[in-house]
């Protein structure tokens, strides 16, 4: 047998089964990753709107109110709500995820997989409201 | 109550026929019964010529990995008392070239793995004057449950990379990578590192995390093979930030 990296030597008689493009939808675990990964175009979305909004305030005042009103308008509306689904899904799947990859260790004893979760979840409900107060200072 | 199950079983006899074909068999049904006795059972009574491999029937040799209904699974773990009321579909492992109805081929896989060197390696062996090399139960713990792995590759059947980009090392070489670099004895990461670091290395893999739902030994391939990011991705900051510190 060739001692080859990638491929074992083609046998004419081995039967190798193409695999579908729509592979993702054989089954809902891989259908989620697929949606997991798609979600990271609402969140390119929300940075651009971000950048845009920065120039708007740039601009100054008028410009700025502008920027508020198409973003009243119904289609930006639905477009909003959709994306911030998608940025819902994302964040949550992406916490869930979290203690995979990052294992954290207190002398010796391995923290529990929810716990990493839930300080995903503190981080992120404090920073929220961190931004809530400096907001209703403002 | 029921006393017989279908089984439907994906025949490929490649003087025969080009593609894998469905044939049905019933066999009595048993509550004690797992995937892999009926087979058994066929092989026996209804039809010498099934081919399929196997041999501990206890979930230890890892030979009798096959697709039941589409889900990568260890035959001699899954009675068919969870299958009611059938039939139940029985097909060769996913992404291996089929050598004969249930047999795979799986040299590609062996080829991968001494890749990866699972092996203890010292820069230098003590003598065996100065004794073992020793190791605390916390050292242990560290990586015991990554060294489950059978190789029964129901892991390589999930991951839909290993499909698409067949040059992937796969979930059960790095994980067994990563037992390996984990243990307190081996001074071998940084050669392993070159090499997982690489095209065919752990940034192939995009996280689907099958490999570890259907791992009959509880590995964590994915968790392996992000903690190994995670390794890879600090190491090359260090070597950015303090070059004169990386060798």
């Amino acid at each position: 047998m060739s001692s080859q990296p990638h491929y074992t030597a083609y046998h004419p008689k081995w039967y190798r089964r193409p695999v579908s493009v729509w592979w993702w939808l054989e089954r809902w675990p891989y259908t989620k990753f697929v949606l997991r990964e798609l979600t990271s175009l609402p969140v390119g979305y929300f940075a651009l709107l971000t950048l845009w909004q920065v120039r708007a305030l740039v601009e100054g005042e008028a410009a700025y109110q502008r920027f508020l009103a198409r973003l009243e308008s119904p289609a930006f509306l639905m477009l909003n709500i959709i994306c911030f689904g998608g940025i819902m899904f994302h964040a949550l799947t992406w916490f869930h995820l979290t203690p995979k990859a990052m294992v954290v260790r207190i002398s010796g004893k391995r923290l529990p997989d929810a716990f990493i979760i839930f300080l995903n979840y503190v981080g992120w409900i404090g920073l929220s409201a961190g931004i809530v107060l400096i907001w209703m200072r403002g | 109550m029921t006393d017989t199950i279908t089984l439907a079983i994906a025949r490929y006899r490649p003087e025969r026929e080009a593609e894998p074909t469905l044939q049905e068999y019933e066999v009595p049904f048993r509550q004690d019964w797992a995937i892999l006795d009926a087979l058994n059972y066929i092989k026996d009574q209804l039809d010498g010529t099934l081919s399929f491999r196997w041999s501990c029937r206890m979930g230890v040799c890892g030979s009798c990995g096959m697709m039941v209904n589409g889900q990568p699974t260890l035959t001699c773990a899954a009675f068919l008392s969870s299958y009611l009321p059938g039939p139940i579909r029985v097909e060769a492992l996913r992404f291996f070239p089929i050598v004969r109805d249930l047999v795979v081929d799986i040299t590609d896989f062996m080829n991968k793995l001494k890749k990866v060197k699972p092996w203890i390696i010292r820069e230098e062996e003590k003598p065996l004057s100065e004794g073992e090399y020793l190791q605390t139960p916390n050292e242990l713990d560290r990586y015991k449950h990554h060294s489950m792995c059978i190789n029964c590759l129901l892991c390589y059947a999930a991951c839909p990379v290993v499909g698409l980009e067949p040059s992937f090392i796969g979930p059960a070489a790095i994980a067994l990578a990563q037992r390996y670099n984990m243990d307190s004895r081996d001074q071998g990461a940084a050669e392993r590192l070159s090499i997982l670091s690489g095209d065919e290395g752990m940034w192939q893999c995009t996280f689907v995390g099958e490999c570890t739902e259907v791992c009959p030994k509880g590995v964590d391939p994915a968790g392996a093979i992000q903690q190994y990011k995670l390794t890879g991705a600090t190491h090359w900051l260090k070597s950015l930030l303090l070059p004169w510190a990386s060798k």
